[in-house]
């Protein structure tokens, strides 16, 4: 079978059960005794099987059959939850996922998996020896049961009881469904797939008899029969599943007691008291309620799945369609055609929705990103022998997929910065008198232009002592200087390049090269990083970062006969003053600006252009901050305010000293886009 | 193509101009030949980059190779051009004086030691090659290209 037209969309589907996999396993190791969870990561576990299978990669099949193996045994309490466990299905999850990287890279996606699928056996057999008669039961049960296909009668397990006497105490009905496909039904499993649709839709589906492993080999007769729990009525369900084509007969009967049913089970009383102790702990309340959401959500998506390529190509276009707008603009503006104008005019609004439109299409939620740091962290606080749990905030919050591919690396950074030097060990915690476990806090959201992504922890905090040494005695900065930084400066001098406080060296983070990158990295996606710490408190990192980065609104100024660009987002004003209120100040040119003192820099002069003029009376200037930092910038003349599309100089210009890129502008001309941050020492 | 024994194999050239001399890469890292348009100057880099131009949406350097080669300066003028050549990893023009011919020229016909040059430091050279009375000095693009990278990083 030619399934390569089908690769992109296994690995697309692959990557989302895995990751489903991670969430719920950190989920299970919360609450190990949720069996919905487990119910959840067998399910996505299932669907990663069958997809491999058809695909042709046998190893991840095998080993997604190994983990399903040790799932169901949990979920029908032949095993319990624990550390070792999860650290073998953790690992054997990890296995998958560089599986799935490597056919992704064009390998095989083979793997020696043969180690784990042992470990995984013997976690499955070796612990099952062990347990109580109960198992044997529900053992003999399932080995039985393919025997016992032909009689109408189902019989449940404890996890099935138990969801389905949840269910009916919040007012769900429970349903078994049987559906009788003509005898002529040529693609059975379609069928099947078309009415378990519209079931999940309805409800969920607890049980299918055959299971769906059977089915989806069209391995049955034409009946087979659904345990579904919905709060629709009987007969809109059958009307409902009717409508699927070669469907002879539907036959939908309650589920009236799921106790009662049990009784027709060889020797079940235990289960039923395991039934009815979850229900009186009421453990699992959560069940019925998770299965709605599900459906809920099912329901509001309507989405397609566009290749991020084509979004690319869509936007360029766009990006084209911008410079135009710009050109005709100007060429408007020069005939003083009213029609034209008008035209204009309405071209700029609608191509400004369009804008929008594009942009949004293009965010995505921090989440992409946020996703994989609860694994990190779990596997880094088991490393460093510290108890932390992450607290992960907003990450709904949208974010241009440009800025998200960047952000990655130095979040992990920040985390790892967070974890190895922040928190404490839970020894020194308590001897502080804390709570033995750290919390680290991952926030994510939006405020006007920009989004913040904040990371805080309630660990050591920087000290401001150590950190001011260490930064004399590497010489970055001077003792004159560093009698004046301010506490938030010092903090911030572990961003300075060459910094490493932490007294030991540690694999996690720190041999100095690590902030510095970090604070680079998102300086050159146009945002900026704070630093607020506490002594004893814990830390604060502030990352700001702009929603876009590829169309941007800037401020156009001539200088000499070039025009450059300076973005919209680092201004706080213009202003034109007179040359005599220029002041001097240790060489440095200085103006009086409400009231604070602003250095001005000379662009021109900067930018080694001839002919400053500073004989003339008047100067133009444009006040822009970097953080809490201001400075004037002289420029020649204001232009005006304008879109612009942010173009790369190219890889063969790098570090272009004060230019963080260029555009075109509506007559075609290239403009430089000033880096005002590299301007702001 | 293979077939064909060596003293007849042909690689197809891009002739160009400079001084009184004539050099020539191979088409297949060429992209184009633009007449000069405007071109943004960009400040604080080494004076033969000119600065850039907007090809066609690409915002692309442009090297003056007069004054890579350290050769004199001249002005532009009608007859420039600027060709257009993609190495692996970026896209730079290169201003000439003129380019006008695509010419084939035998593989044997470039000797590798090229010593009639002179003026050019020998390491932009990949060979000369002679071709009816011609003397082509074939360029060695990524030397061409490749310090003047290193150049712009290191200043900063």
């Amino acid at each position: 079978m030619d399934t390569n037209q089908y690769l992109e969309m296994f690995l697309e589907e692959s990557k989302e059960h895995l990751q489903a996999c991670n969430e719920q396993l950190l989920e299970l190791e919360k609450n190990p005794d949720d069996l919905a969870i487990v119910n959840e990561i067998f399910r996505s576990a299932h669907t990663l099987k069958g997809m491999s299978a058809t695909m042709g990669y046998e190893d991840i099949a095998d080993l997604t059959h190994e983990m399903e193996n040790v799932l169901d045994a949990i979920r029908n309490s032949k095993i319990s939850v624990s550390t070792e466990i999860l650290d073998i299905v953790f690992s054997a999850v990890d296995y998958l996922e560089e599986m799935v990287m490597d056919i992704e890279e064009g390998g095989t996606g083979k793997k020696d998996v043969q180690e784990l699928v042992t470990a995984l056996n013997r976690v499955e057999t070796g612990q099952s020896a062990i347990v109580a008669p109960v198992m044997e039961t529900a053992a003999s049960t399932l080995a039985v049961e393919p025997l016992k296909r032909d009689t109408s009668a189902l019989h449940y397990d404890d996890y099935e009881l138990t969801v389905i006497g949840q269910s009916q105490e919040q007012g769900f009905h429970a349903y078994e469904i049987s559906v009788t496909l003509r005898e002529d039904c040529l693609l059975k499993a379609a069928r099947v797939f078309m009415v378990f649709e519209i079931l999940e839709k309805s409800g969920e589906i607890v049980k299918t008899k055959p299971s769906v492993e059977h089915l989806e080999n069209e391995d049955f007769d034409e009946v087979f029969t659904i345990v579904l729990i919905s709060k629709e009525e009987a007969s809109s369900l059958e009307a409902k599943v009717m409508k699927v084509s070669e469907v002879d007969q539907v036959d939908i009967h309650p589920v009236m007691d799921a106790s009662l049913t049990t009784g027709q089970l060889p020797a079940e009383p235990e289960a039923v008291s395991v039934a009815t102790t979850a229900k009186e702990t009421g453990k699992e309340i959560a069940v019925p309620q998770k299965g709605r959401r599900a459906t809920n959500a099912h329901n509001a998506n309507k989405t397609i799945r566009v290749n991020i390529d084509r979004l690319d190509i869509l936007m360029n276009l766009f990006e084209e369609l911008v410079i135009d707008r710009g050109r005709l603009k100007s060429i408007a503006s020069e005939l003083h055609n009213p029609d034209l104008n008008e035209t204009v005019e309405r071209m700029i609004r609608v191509s400004g929705d369009l804008q929008n439109i594009i942009l949004n299409m293009r965010m995505i939620p921090v989440e992409t990103v946020f996703n994989r740091f609860p694994k990190m962290v779990r596997q880094l606080a088991r490393d460093l022998e510290k108890k932390i749990n992450l607290e992960i905030i907003g990450a709904e919050t949208e974010l241009d997929r440009t800025v998200i591919d960047e952000i990655g690396d130095p979040l992990v950074h920040l985390i790892r910065n967070a974890l190895d030097h922040g928190i404490e060990s839970p020894a020194e915690r308590l001897a502080k008198g804390k709570r033995e476990e750290g919390t680290v806090t991952l926030r994510a959201y939006h405020s006007g232009n920009h989004v913040f992504i904040e990371l805080e922890d309630d660990g050591a905090g920087i000290n401001k002592e150590r950190v001011l040494q260490e930064a004399l005695a590497r010489g970055v900065v001077t003792e004159e200087i560093a009698a004046k930084l301010t506490d938030r400066q010092i903090a911030e001098l572990v961003m300075a390049s060459g910094f490493s406080t932490a007294e030991k060296i540690t694999d996690v983070s720190g041999r100095g090269v690590g902030l510095d990158v970090v604070k680079s990295t998102i300086e050159s996606l146009g945002g900026h990083i704070t630093i607020d710490s506490k002594e004893g408190q814990g830390s604060l990192f502030q990352v700001q970062l702009p929603l876009t980065l590829s169309i941007i609104s800037v401020m156009l100024v001539n200088l000499d006969k070039d025009i450059y660009a300076i973005p919209l987002s680092s201004i706080i004003e213009t202003a034109i003053i007179q040359t005599s209120d220029i002041l001097n100040a240790h060489n440095q040119k200085v103006i009086d600006f409400r009231g604070s003192i602003v250095p001005l820099v000379n662009l021109k002069g900067i930018f080694e252009m001839d002919g400053a003029r500073e004989k003339e009376e008047f100067q133009s200037v444009v006040i822009v901050r970097k953080g809490e930092r201001m400075a004037g910038l002289v420029v020649d003349s204001f232009i005006g305010q304008q879109e612009i599309v942010l173009k790369s100089l190219g890889n063969y210009l790098q570090n272009v000293f004060a230019i963080s890129g260029a555009t075109i502008l509506g007559n075609g001309q290239v403009a430089l886009i000033v880096d005002c941050n590299a301007l702001i020492k | 193509m293979a077939e064909i024994s060596g003293s007849t194999k042909e690689i197809k050239v891009i002739v160009f101009q400079l001084m009184d001399k004539e050099y020539a890469v191979g088409v297949d890292v060429v992209e184009s030949i633009e007449k000069l348009i405007s071109i943004t100057r960009v400040p604080k880099i080494p004076s033969y980059i000119k600065g850039v131009i907007n090809l066609r949406g690409v915002v692309t350097p442009i090297i003056d190779l007069r004054e890579r080669f350290g050769m004199e300066v001249k002005a532009i003028d009608d007859t420039s051009r600027i060709i257009i050549v993609s190495l692996e990893e970026f896209e730079v023009g290169l201003i000439v004086d003129s380019a006008n011919d695509v010419i084939d020229i035998p593989v044997n016909s470039i000797e590798p030691q090229p010593e009639v040059v002179g003026s050019i430091e020998s390491e932009f050279i990949s060979g000369v090659a002679k071709v009816d009375k011609r003397l082509l000095v074939m360029l060695n693009l990524e030397k061409v290209l490749d310090p003047v990278k290193r150049v712009t990083t290191d200043e900063i």
